[in-house]
């Protein structure tokens, strides 16, 4: 039996060593540290988006006015500050950019944004939007540390121009937050409903052991017959 | 009342059924936490078919659509996300509560004479449910839904001599597309869920007839009092049917803490990669089965091709579910309950848990020598279980049972 | 020992506290399978209101456009339509629009908010047919000189004036609706939003 423990123990040794050697491998991502209850970097987040993002990436799976009812922004202002398309308010965000013109200025169509939080998290946002670097032999001059060879250009140099470091952080946070809550809009109820569902289901359970409780005396003193 | 319950009962045996199955049917009364878990799987498997006929309403089977139909119940339908998040944990939740009642039934030799049938009746639902839960994966058309269909798909074609052929007719197109998408819908929420239901209801009616096994593997029907009730015996309601609405609690806290607060679970229940479209073009870089899949995936991986041919390891893929169905004849101990059983068993069976989820987690891990290896060491093990199983169940001193269940 | 005796009162009132509380429980659960029903966003934004640039449309011209999944007619009536429509109070059901089957605004003879110019839902009140429009004046089929022109429906031979009122005797038995509409401009009618109270 204890060599079939000290197997059994090597053998999981033998498992760590090779899970710490897969983690290693991976490419480090900044923390995004995005909070999607900060509804004034969700705005922020938004315009900056629509503004220097949604000519080329649609979030084909979002609607202009489930934007302003979530993010708390009037219908007028949704059109004024956040539509640039002549779209309509209760139409899905895509970008006017035709597919055929995509290819030839970028060589591909920049993907549909919907669901990039859920499929690369939001770190990997935070970290590509920040690392770009210059790379003269790159078309559009710049590159990016963890997308190699990146097709798009660095189209927030404009920003990082002109505001502090920290200031031009936070655009980049609002930015992958606004883009976590478009990858589930229901984030944004669903952890609050949570902790009512779990507040009356402790209230079930309380009632329901209880009632357990009292019944299996019956059980507990031999006289389950005595039952009503 | 009355009387109405008599015109009832003169056409149709209520108060039978209700007395033989319920007020009447006499269960032992030293049920611990392992016996929650079969009226669990009988919520979850409610809960998947009431969630299921809703989604049904707003999901289109079309490969085309597929993915924003998912999507569209997550952001247009009201309430569609939290329909949706059901059915997905839901899936996962079924399968932690199917695990532990077959482990409980690993423990207290639940599946020894006269309990055969149950046992096996309950192990064609594990594998109807393996089934149901592939292709419902398979639906949201997302990168891991369609890669994973052609890989677990692919297996069929390394059957010798007509395996091509049957790849084909399976798929009814030459790759993974929308004829596979709209069969599996069809498969996935009538067929199997029907063979479910029915399966549910033989395992139940199979239980009744000889009664529930207990923590102490004694039969109760062996000690009955003069009016022929057993000893140790109490009526399921209300005793044990207060008691599990205590376990659907205490479960549904657990299960909404993930719907609400990880309904994703970190990837192990919704894949990342899962959310995005289906691509015949481009395969994710590393494609594996949900969690509940990857211990049979480990086996698969773990023999390799033999002749050139892909097939012992989809051979022992399915010999690795279906040698499940020989365990009561190869078990030869006399007791049923870990509680009196000889020590080789014990660790035999602390092996195979220990293999189970190991292979499970190499599943998900991608091929790298020393996990190849591993796997091989584990798929031995897990097969060894079973095979030894006739030896290490008949050698070592076992305890006396005792006559009556105890405390 | 008194932990030993059965308190049937405490059963009971647990056992109904444990069922009402779960009942609440079960009837929570119902709401969102329930809202499942309602029209979704995509349903909500097709039905969204709809804009109709009138400059072009002639006296006794017809158009159709869709509104929530439904037809509606815009046409505009000539002088002598409109005076006809005051003349045909005895042989319509509800000649005087008791019946809510438009908006306030529209609560008059010519059902409308310009006399000239008719905004209707082109549904029958019977079983949900499209009428047909019948213009001309005495069509032989329809009655001959009576007829002042209208709507005749060819599912079971309902008829309507040009304002959407029922003749009496037709199997439908209200008037057409009239959805909720304003002029944005004299030329541009937006069908699905009520005008501003003035």
């Amino acid at each position: 039996m204890k060599k079939l423990l000290k197997t059994t123990l090597s053998v999981l040794a033998g498992l760590a060593i090779s899970f710490n050697v897969l983690a290693a491998a991976a490419v480090t991502l900044d923390s995004a540290n995005t909070d999607i209850r900060d509804q004034k970097s969700l705005q922020n987040g938004a315009k900056l988006f629509m503004n220097y993002c949604s000519g080329c990436h649609s979030i084909a799976f979002m609607r202009y006015n489930r934007i302003g009812k979530d993010l708390n922004i009037s219908d007028a202002d949704v059109e004024k500050n956040l539509m640039f398309s002549g779209d309509k308010i209760g139409e899905t965000i895509t970008s006017s950019m035709s597919k055929t013109g995509a290819e030839k200025w970028f060589g591909t169509t920049p993907p549909d944004l919907s669901l990039v939080s859920r499929s690369k998290g939001v770190d990997w946002i935070y970290t590509y939007l920040h690392g770009f670097y210059k790379d003269e032999s790159r078309p559009f001059g710049v590159n990016n540390k963890i997308l190699v060879n990146a097709s798009m250009p660095d189209v927030l140099w404009e920003l990082k121009q002109n505001k502090s470091a920290e200031d031009f952080d936070q655009d980049v946070r609002d930015i992958t937050n606004f883009l976590d809550y478009v990858g589930e809009p229901a984030k944004l109820v669903r952890v609050d409903l949570g902790y009512k569902v779990l507040a009356f289901l402790f209230v079930l359970f309380i009632l329901s052991y209880l009632l357990k409780k009292e019944y299996w005396k019956d059980v507990k003193y031999g006289k389950w017959r005595a039952k009503d | 009342m009355d009387n109405n319950k008599s015109w009832i009962d003169q056409r149709f045996p209520l108060t039978k059924v209700w007395n033989e199955h319920l007020a009447e049917y006499y269960t032992p009364r030293n049920f611990n936490f392992w016996y929650f878990f079969g009226s669990l799987a009988m919520l979850v498997l409610v809960m998947q078919i009431v969630t299921g006929i809703f989604l049904t309403m707003h999901f289109k089977p079309d490969s085309a659509n597929a993915f924003a139909s998912v999507e569209y119940i997550m952001r247009d339908v009201d309430w569609g996300w939290l329909i949706r998040y059901l059915h997905s944990t839901g899936a996962s939740a079924f399968f932690i509560v199917i695990y532990l009642h077959m482990y409980r039934g690993l423990l207290y030799g639940s599946y020894k004479a006269p309990r055969e049938l149950i046992w096996i009746l309950g192990m064609v639902l594990y594998i109807a449910l393996m089934a149901e839960a592939f292709m419902g994966y398979v639906l949201p058309w997302g990168q891991m839904s369609y890669w994973g269909a052609q890989v677990i798909i692919s297996l069929f074609g390394s059957v010798p001599f007509i395996g091509p052929d049957l790849l084909t007719w399976i798929l009814g197109d030459y790759a993974v597309g929308d004829p596979a998408l709209n069969r599996f819908f069809s498969l996935h929420v009538i067929a199997l869920p029907l063979i479910l239901v029915v399966l549910v209801f033989l395992h139940i009616v199979a239980l009744h007839t000889v009664g529930s096994n207990n923590p102490d593997g004694v039969e109760i029907k062996k000690n009955k009092d003069k009016d022929g009730i057993p000893k140790d015996g109490i009526p399921f309601h209300p005793y044990y049917s207060v008691k599990d609405i205590v376990g659907v609690v205490v479960f549904l806290m657990l299960f909404s803490a993930v719907v609400f607060f990880a309904p994703a679970m970190n990837g192990y229940f919704l894949e990342h990669a899962n959310f995005i479209e289906a691509n015949p073009l481009k395969t994710p870089d590393h494609i594996a089965p949900l969690w509940y899949l990857t211990p049979f995936y480990s086996v698969l991986r773990a023999i390799p091709p033999m002749f050139g041919s892909q097939f012992p390891g989809v051979v022992g893929m399915f010999a690795a579910l279906l040698i499940l169905l020989a365990l009561p004849w190869l078990d030869r101990s006399k007791v049923k309950s870990i509680r009196y059983r000889s020590w080789p068993y014990k660790v035999a069976l602390g092996i195979f848990v220990v293999s189970f989820i190991v292979l499970g987690w190499l599943g998900m891990q991608p091929v790298t020598p020393i996990n190849a290896l591993l796997a091989r060491v584990f798929t031995a093990a897990y097969f060894g279980f079973f095979i030894l199983m006739p030896w290490f169940t008949s050698i070592g001193k076992t305890k006396e049972v005792p006559a009556r269940v105890t405390e | 020992m008194s932990g030993q005796e059965i308190d049937l009162k405490k059963r009971r009132f647990l056992t109904n506290a444990t069922s009402v509380v779960g009942a609440v429980g079960v009837g929570f659960v119902a709401w969102p399978f329930l809202s499942s029903w309602m029209p979704s966003a995509r349903a909500k934004a097709a039905g969204a209101p709809v804009d109709v640039d009138i400059s072009k449309l002639e006296s006794g011209q017809l158009v159709r456009v869709l509104w929530r999944k439904k037809p509606v007619w815009i046409f505009k009536r000539d002088s002598s339509t409109i005076a006809n429509l005051k003349t045909l109070d005895a042989e319509l059901t509800d000649p005087n629009n008791e019946e809510d089957q438009q908006p306030i605004y529209a609560k008059n003879t010519y059902r409308s908010i310009k006399e000239e110019v008719a905004v209707i839902v082109g549904v029958c009140t019977h079983l949900g047919c499209s009428p047909t429009y019948r213009p001309e004046l005495g069509a032989a089929d329809l009655g001959g000189d009576a007829w002042k022109g209208g709507f005749y429906c060819p599912c079971h031979g309902s008829k309507f004036d040009l304002a959407g009122r029922v003749y009496a005797g037709a199997p439908a038995p209200t008037n057409l609706i009239i959805p909720p509409y304003h002029f944005v401009s004299d030329s541009l009618i937006r069908i699905g939003v009520d005008p501003k109270a003035s």
